[in-house]
């Protein structure tokens, strides 16, 4: 494993929350690493399992969730219903395929907690860094 | 060639079957088309097809590159056997056809990507409670006996789909395929009504839903039941009983056989059109008909399926997008 590897991690945020967090975060100039590319989806509801499994397939060594917390924060009343019953699913799932389970996080982070935002992207990257390269790829490739 | 010519002149379709990684139930599918195989060998000449007749590989390697019209090529690749033979046949054939599950999917061989090599040998051949094999013998790829040196193919960590090791035409889903479906595509190929290359033949572009003759309505699952569990109303969804059902994320073609009596789809014609991950697809709509208000009532429902690979995935792990569990790293 390189000693200077740089995590990858893919984190989709809802619109209404926690991209909104991560936002005043960066304006905010609150310090955290630059390893988390940020899908911008509308609701956390909306981000269909294949989404984590192929940023995983695809090279990602890590992938966040986050949205509006339950029960009352959901711009549309109730999409973080949807969230809070796929994720756990989703969560074993990835555990039975061998994944470790600190490369998947899913949570919630409200518009108004930035510095939380900010806690956990570098808590998070710190973490899937101490777990090393994923590089699934490698393994779809191998011959055998 | 003399038959070559022969061939040509009586028009026949040439035709092979092949099997690798597979139960023969494919086989037995063309078999069940009955009195219709006999149109079948009026239409084709069957050039190979080791389950039914005696052919050797060595009538296939001396064909001519492109010599056969249609190679039915069921079973997944498990071996450097089966990944040989479909080069080999992707050469002598115009066109190749992923035929059945295991060759589309991976199917139930493909489970096998929930191991490895290594951990499949110690299970096979030693702990399991029928084998006596005190010495701890392994299958060698190759061995000195006086008489000569002998190979076997080597069993790969990973079960392989047929389009992940060359290149294929068309697939027919199914485990097996169902025989009016087989019937169906032999009469496409001979009439040349093929649709475009790469497309899922045999098969219908709606989910098993659509053929399913269960009333539906509203889903609030408050607890998933395996199918031994319970004893389900014949005339309502199986998946509103809170039986893990695959047809939602199941191409239909088979004409919804399994919940016709009482059992859930299993999901063997794989995804339909547009999907491209069923076991993603099967656990996003099993997830959200969960009735939980609060995130422990969520984790508490969910926590009751067991297997979540097996039940999601049980007849596409190699095709899914992550192919198979994790590997341990310098393997």
């Amino acid at each position: 494993m390189s000693a200077n590897f740089e995590p990858r991690i893919v984190g989709f945020l809802c619109n209404w929350c926690t991209y909104t967090a991560s936002d005043t975060a960066g304006v905010s100039r609150m310090e955290q690493p630059p390893n988390v590319d940020i899908i911008r989806v509308m609701c956390t509801g909306r981000v269909d399992p294949v989404f984590v499994l192929k940023a995983f397939a695809e090279g990602a060594d890590g992938v966040i969730v986050s949205g509006c917390h339950p029960p009352g924060d959901c711009h549309y009343n109730n999409g973080n219903y949807k969230t809070f019953r796929r994720m756990p699913l989703l969560q074993a799932l990835l555990a039975q395929y061998g994944l470790e389970e600190g490369r998947f996080h899913w949570g919630w982070i409200s518009g108004a907690e930035a510095p939380q935002w900010a806690q956990l992207v570098r808590d998070f990257t710190e973490q899937v860094r101490d777990l090393g390269p994923l590089n699934w790829k490698r393994q779809i490739e191998s011959k055998e | 060639m003399s038959e070559d010519t022969k061939e040509t002149k009586n028009g026949k379709l040439k035709l092979g079957l092949y099997w690798a990684a597979s139960c023969g139930g494919c086989d037995i599918a063309i078999v069940e088309l009955r009195e219709k195989i006999l149109d079948l060998d009026a239409a084709a000449d069957i050039l190979f097809w080791p389950v039914a007749m005696d052919f050797k590989y060595k009538d296939v390697r001396a064909m001519p590159d492109g010599h056969m019209d249609v190679v039915l090529f069921n079973g997944a690749i498990r071996t450097s056997e089966n990944e040989e033979f479909a080069r080999l046949l992707r050469q002598k054939t115009k066109v190749l056809v992923a035929f059945g599950s295991c060759a589309h999917e991976g199917c139930i061989p493909g489970l096998g990507n929930l191991f490895d090599r290594q951990s499949i040998f110690e299970r096979v051949y030693l702990t399991s409670e029928s084998v006596d094999n005190p010495n701890g013998y392994l299958p060698q790829t190759t061995y000195q006996l006086p008489e000569g040196e002998t190979h076997i193919p080597k069993f790969y960590n990973t079960v392989k789909t047929l389009d992940q090791v060359t290149e294929v035409d068309y697939y027919v889903p199914g485990c097996p395929p169902q025989a009016p479906q087989i019937w169906a595509v032999i009469e496409a190929i001979l009439g040349g009504n093929l649709p475009p290359k790469g497309s899922v033949v045999g098969a219908n572009q709606k989910t098993v839903c659509d053929e399913c003759k269960h009333k539906r309505e509203e889903k609030h699952i408050k607890k998933f039941y395996r199918p031994h569990e319970i004893i389900p109303d014949s005339t309502k969804c199986l998946f509103d009983q809170g039986i893990i059902c695959s047809g939602p994320a199941t191409r239909g073609g088979c004409g919804a056989l399994c919940p016709s009596v009482d059992m859930p789809c299993r999901g063997c014609y794989g995804p339909p059109p547009g999907v491209i991950d069923q076991g993603a697809a099967l656990l996003s709509a099993v997830a959200s008909v969960v009735d939980a208000d609060t995130e422990e009532e969520a984790a508490r429902i969910i926590g009751e399926i067991v297997d979540p690979i097996g039940t999601f995935y049980r007849f596409g792990l190699p095709k899914s997008l992550l192919h198979r569990v994790k590997l341990e790293i310098g393997d």
